[in-house]
This record gives structure tokens, sequence and C-alpha cells, in this order.
């Protein structure tokens, strides 16, 4: 039976990081059903989510053919690079030295772009339209996969794990019906922020379990981590906004 | 065929954005392993090896980027 103390952090981690890619998939399949109606929108993206289907059930049995430790290190490190990287872009735009993610900006380049395909393949355009939602799910969805597995993997949390990203999924999907525009107001950064913090946290811990270290507190030592890094982030915005003074203005 | 390649990039940029970065954060696991399988090292110092190690990767990183932007 796995403990709420070790299920907590994986489901809420994998519902925040669905949740930022999700929003971002959402933005651009709106955009192509705005400009070529919802047909090619719902194809490309039932087309995406198949092939993102078809990755996990090749994929996730493979998983358990991996010993134990050389899966700790291989997720471990993917997952310090993939949570430390948010985590930097998180910090390098609440410091002001980045500017935000605009969901707004972003629908509007990709109405922009369809509109110029429109222009110079009208016979082709929802075909185009199609495979520009089918790419969003997929790239978006690969991110939500490798989230999944590498926060649910070796520790017998795939299934809440995934139910996390399921109900980011179905929460974005209704709100995004309700409103039909970019869901602008979603705070990304803030998101990113905090999953980076968890999942650089499971990186170190992922990592460190694989190369034999027993952390003390067992998997409440990802919490500690957590916090650890948290300072850090908190005290590099600090600091780099001292040195970003005029965006900080 | 151009559609896949952009997926491709675009698994490969989910782990490397800034390419020192990513190097910097091997180098720290790497550092970590060799004391943990060379070195026989305690787990307690391989632990915070690569927790310290973390940490000071990233700190350099976002003051180094700031500086430079």
């Amino acid at each position: 039976m796995v403990s709420w103390a070790t299920a907590a952090p994986a489901v809420t981690s994998a519902f925040l990081a669905s949740l930022v890619e999700v929003v971002e998939a959402f933005t651009i399949v709106l955009a192509v059903s705005t400009i070529r109606g919802y047909r090619p929108a719902i194809l490309g993206s039932l087309a995406g989510l198949v092939l993102l289907g078809l990755l996990v059930i090749v994929l996730g049995p493979m998983l358990n053919r991996v010993p134990l430790d050389v899966l700790q290190i291989v997720i471990g490190v993917l997952l310090l690079l993939f949570g430390m990287r948010w985590l930097r872009t998180a910090i390098l735009r609440a410091a002001g030295a980045v500017p935000l993610r605009d969901e707004q900006l972003k629908f509007d380049q990709a109405t922009a772009n369809l509109k110029d395909d429109a222009r110079a393949h009208q016979a082709r355009l929802d075909w185009l339209a199609g495979i520009t939602a089918f790419k969003a799910v997929v790239l978006e969805g690969l991110e939500v996969v490798f989230i999944v597995i590498a926060i649910g993997a070796g520790r017998g949390l795939l299934i809440p794990a995934s139910l996390g990203a399921l109900a980011a999924f179905v929460l974005v999907l209704i709100a995004g019906i309700a409103v039909r525009r970019p869901l602008a107001r979603v705070p990304e950064n803030t998101l990113k922020f905090g999953v980076g913090l968890m999942l650089t946290a499971f990186g170190v811990f992922w990592t460190g379990e694989g190369l034999g270290v027993n952390w003390p507190g067992s998997d409440l030592a990802i919490l500690g981590f957590a916090i650890v890094f948290l300072l850090i982030a908190v005290g590099s915005v600090a600091f780099a906004r001292r040195l970003v003074p005029e965006i900080a203005k | 065929m151009r559609t896949l390649i952009a997926i491709l990039r675009e698994v490969a940029n989910l782990f490397v954005d800034d390419g020192s970065l990513a190097l910097a954060i091997l180098a720290v696991v790497g550092i970590a392993a060799f004391l943990a399988i060379i070195l026989k090292a305690s787990a307690l110092a391989v632990g915070l090896v690569l927790l310290g190690g973390c940490v000071a990767v990233l700190i350099e990183n976002i003051m180094r980027t700031v500086r430079r932007n």
C-alpha cells in the first residue's frame, strides 16, 4: 500500500507539471480550431493522443526489465536535467531577466502562422492545421509522459502520477471549453517554479538512491530537498533582481 | 520528415536548454558516481556532493545568465 506521504508529492508534481503542458498544448489546438474549425483540431489532437498512448504501452513494460539501480540513476539524471531547466527558467522569469510566457501571444503567433499557411497552401490547409495540433499534443504530451514515468517508475507510483496528469488534462479541457480562449490567467511561471523544485528534489533523491545513498528520513528527504531548493531559488530571485534593477522597477 | 525532426529536436530540448547547465549537472553526477563506485566513499559524502553540487551549479548558472543578459 502506497503511503500518502509518498504519493502526495508525486501526484501533486504530476498534476501541476501536466497543467503547464496541457495549457500550452491547448493554446495551439485552440488556434487551429479558430482558424480551420474543430475537425482538424480534434483529429490532430486525437492522433497525437493515440501516439502518446502507444508510446506508454510500448515503453511501460520495458521499464520493468531495467535493473532498479540503473533505472533510478537514469531517471534521476533526466529529472535533474528537466527539473533544473524549469527551475532556472522560472527563477530568471521571476527575477525579470527573461520575459514571462504569454499564452495570448502564443495563440496570436500560432494563429498568424496558420493564416500564412492558408495563403501559401490553401488546398492542404486542413492537413497542415491537423499536423499543427498533432505536433502540439505530441510535444507537450511527451513531457507529461516523461514526468509521469519519471515520478512514478520504481516506486509503484505510476497510477497515482497518471491520475494527477489525467486530472490536469480534464481540468484544462473543461476550463478551455468553458472560456474558449487561451488560458492566459493560469500562473504558468509560479507552477513552473513549484514543479521545477519538486522535479529537482526527486532527481537528487533518485540519483542518490541509484548510487547507493540511503537518504535520512527515506521519502521525506524529497520534501527536505524541495525546501533547500526553494530557499536557494527565492534567494537567487532576490539577488538576481538587484542585478536587473531597471526591470525590477 | 520536417515534423519528425522538429519533434526530435523538441524532445532533446526537454532536457537541454542551456548546454552549460546540462554539462555541469552531468559533471556533478559523474563526481558523485566516482566517489560512490571507485572511491567507495560513505553514502553521506556522496549525498552531500550530489545535493551541494546541484545547488552550486544552479546558483552559478543563474548568476552568470543574469550578468550576461
